[in-house]
């Protein structure tokens, strides 16, 4: 069959028998090959370009201004590239993107090198098991590291964060329940305080609780005023985190209990919290993360001390970053590889905050995991069950009234 | 009252009885169940609470910095020293200094927030698209002693100021641009070999870049939030008018997203004023005005408060909590300013059920 005898304003339609031919996929990719081509020899020729610079014509040997050099080199030579068969914007457009990947990369790099650092100067110590079970009553600073260890600070920062946590929770869900569910004028005037106090710089939140409860109080330092001030300052930040959940709970679903004739009380208690719980946990975890490596705070109000001190009430106690910043400061070498221990090991509690936090939390409100599904899927089975029972009870009346009728 | 047919046709008329009185509005009365009541009275006096807790944080550094701000008088912000003890202090010095480390976190810390949060929002694959979001609120997690420890270990002396000559980029920003005031150093010659490169090490410019890393996620996460908030419709009709994607960011997401910009800007602003223990290890503390951020030496609120907490006597606490009370007031300024932008911007984050 030819074309020839289509008319022009007709609409050709390949006959079933028709010779289809093989079929091509049709590539849906957006990068072209030339694309590529001009990334990689931009890449190449500016490492090349900025070595010859760097070995045969100028005295430079740093390796930072080598990276400097060759970047802009590359941004330099990609745009000369492009521009050969591409249009202004388009040129434009490549090099905005290789910017934006560029930067994007940078803060990648710094992310894995805070993390990865901490954890490589941290082997020495992490290695020796005594480290995790030991305290620092017998090692003095010239001690190898097979002796002593950061356990003072890990009961330390647990307390600390335990007493934070039980004044945060019930304060900060009440709070934030206050200011979703009571408006008015002065909920509005809580919530503007709130929100303000969320970058309460953390050494004032310190300062407040060693002036108020350390000299006004005539309380000694101790894991109870570190605790306190650790509280002060994640308040507003769970605050403000459970508000923003507590407000994305769709309104039909209260409008729905109370029109069900529930109080406000139950509407809250068996609807919106249930909805939002696990962005309440969320905000929770977040702050706890936050709160569990906060230094200045507990510097001003926890003392510090070498040997374990279970007892938050009285005496100092000592926290994981708290014991991080003053072995840091001795500028003993042995001291300042626990002190890269120490902090690996409050990287990893605040690493497993995290997942933690991302596991429950990170669901919309009303989406539901796959337990409360099954489980919501087994009560919906026993009511049908139920429903089917009563249906069968039932039965006999019903046909009663139908023979009754006819 | 007198209705024709004709009106009747098209006007609802609520039947009443003819002679009946006037129409009202009903009066509606709320009568609340006692565990409502119960329940409110509860809630009222949590977020009382959580507001007596707020206020009373002004409230006591006010109290107790004013035996201080009574001896020195208007000179506590104007004075360059620290000597309690001779009455002779003030924070002008560590004031400027303040801003200064922030300038310079926030200055480097913008440019790679916005890098990032597009990347994230408009360029990423989107099965990769969560995981970035979850690294960097990860990394704004990151404890500040980690980045303090990372900064005076790593940063300093091996990225910033390498070796005995002190390579890296605070010598060459001061060897090429050291006409520029702020990086010009005193008594360091870069051209001098025997020059001590300590001149360029404690210095503003590497307490800023230390709070910088501690501050871009903050920025970051804000400004991705809202970049991915910008209306579908507005960009597939710039996609459709024939803009590239930089186009569509240009006249779409970065017009859309400017209060949120300057917002999450101003938050991490305030995070960095207030920032201590990163600055306290690596900076040495002098209390002039050091405006060469090149040079060693510099300060900040935080990091003096850090470092003469355990001065017991009287007078230079209250110095100490006057000195709160300034880091105090200036980071609340910033971040009233920064939840109003927020709030009024047009992607504000309206999520009212």
């Amino acid at each position: 069959m030819t074309v020839t005898d289509v008319r022009v304003a007709e609409t050709y339609l390949p006959r079933r028998d028709d010779p289809a031919g093989p079929e091509v996929r049709r590539t849906m990719s957006n990068t072209r090959r030339s694309d590529v081509f001009a990334v990689v020899g931009a890449a190449a020729s500016s490492i090349a370009l900025s070595s010859v610079i760097f070995t045969q014509l100028a005295p430079f040997d740093a390796i930072l201004g080598f990276v400097v050099v060759s970047y802009l080199l590359f941004l330099g030579i990609y745009t000369l590239l492009v521009s050969l068969d591409e249009s202004g914007p388009t040129v434009r457009d490549r090099l905005a993107a290789a910017l934006i990947h560029s930067l994007a990369f940078v803060m990648l790099v710094g992310l894995v090198l805070v993390v990865g650092y901490t954890f490589w100067r941290g082997r020495q110590a992490l290695v020796h098991l005594n480290f995790y079970y030991q305290d620092m009553g017998l090692a003095g600073p010239l001690q190898p590291l097979s002796v002593g260890g950061v356990k003072h600070a890990i009961v330390g920062t647990l307390e600390q964060i335990g007493i934070a946590l039980a004044i945060t929770i019930p304060l900060g869900i009440i709070g934030a329940v206050f200011l979703s569910e009571v408006p008015g004028p002065f909920s509005r005037f809580v919530r503007i305080i709130v929100e303000a106090m969320t970058a309460l710089p953390s050494i004032v939140a310190g300062l407040f609780i060693f002036a108020m409860v350390i000299l006004g109080l005539g309380v000694d330092k101790s894991g109870m005023a570190a605790g306190l001030a650790l509280s002060v300052m994640m308040l507003p930040i769970i605050i403000r985190a459970a508000d923003v959940v507590i407000r994305l709970v769709p309104g039909t679903l209260r409008e729905a209990a109370l029109a069900l004739g529930a109080s406000q009380w139950r509407t809250i208690w068996h609807v919106v919290l249930p909805t939002a719980r696990s962005g309440i946990t969320t905000a929770v975890i977040l702050g706890t993360a936050r709160g569990i490596g906060e230094t200045s705070p507990v510097l001003l109000t926890a003392g510090f001390a070498q040997t374990l001190n279970a007892n938050p009430t009285s005496g100092a106690q000592t926290s994981l970053p708290l014991y991080t910043f003053q072995m840091v400061r001795t500028g003993e070498p042995g001291l300042i590889a626990r002190a890269f221990g120490a902090a690996a090991v409050l990287m990893v509690l605040v690493l497993f905050l995290f997942v933690l936090a991302r596991l429950i939390g990170g669901r919309a409100p009303g989406q539901l995991s796959r337990g409360q599904r099954r489980r919501r899927v087994r009560a919906s089975r026993r009511d049908a069950v139920r429903f089917a029972a009563r249906d069968n009870a039932r039965r006999p009346d019903l046909l009663d009234t139908d023979k009754a009728g006819s | 009252m007198t209705a024709t047919l004709s009106d009747l046709s098209s006007v609802t008329v609520t039947p009443s009885t003819p002679d009946g009185p006037e129409d009202s509005p009903r009066r509606i009365r709320l009568r609340r169940a006692r565990s409502d009541v119960l329940f409110r009275a509860i809630a009222r006096a949590g977020g009382s609470v959580v507001l007596a807790v707020m206020l009373l944080v002004g409230l006591f550094l006010g109290v107790r910095a004013v035996p201080a701000v009574r001896a020195v008088g208007f000179g506590f912000l104007t004075t360059q020293n620290w000597v309690p003890a001779q009455l002779d202090f003030g924070v002008a010095g560590v004031l400027v200094g303040t801003v200064l480390i922030a300038l310079v976190a926030i200055s480097i810390a913008v440019p790679l927030a916005t890098g990032a949060a597009l990347y994230i929002s408009e360029y990423a694959p989107s099965r990769l698209q969560p995981v970035l979001v979850n690294l960097v609120d990860l990394m704004a997690a990151v404890p500040s002693v980690v980045y303090g420890i990372w900064g005076f270990f790593l940063l300093q002396p091996h990225i910033l100021v390498r070796g005995e000559l002190g390579d890296g980029l605070p010598r060459f920003l001061t060897t090429y641009l050291g006409w520029i005031p702020f990086f010009q150093v005193d008594d360091y010659n870069p051209r001098d070999p025997a020059a001590s490169p300590t001149a360029l090490t404690s210095s503003t410019f590497v307490a800023g870049i230390i709070v910088s890393m501690m501050v871009t996620p903050i920025i970051a996460s804000v400004m991705r939030e809202v970049f991915s908030q910008a209306p579908l419709g507005e960009r597939e009709g710039a996609f459709a008018l024939g803009a590239t994607k930089w186009g569509m960011i240009r006249s779409v997401v970065l017009p859309f997203g400017r209060g949120g910009m300057i917002g999450g800007t101003m938050l991490g602003l305030g995070r960095a004023l207030g920032e201590t223990i990163g600055v306290f290890l690596v900076i040495s503390m002098v209390f002039v005005i050091q405006p060469h951020i090149l040079q060693t030496g510099g300060g900040s609120i935080a990091a003096l408060i850090a470092l003469r907490y355990s001065d017991d006597a009287g007078i230079a606490l209250a110095a100490l909590m006057a000195a709160g009370l300034v880091l105090f007031g200036m980071t609340l300024v910033v971040n009233f300013a920064a939840g109003i932008i927020i709030s009024r911007s047009r992607s504000g984050a309206a999520s009212e059920a």
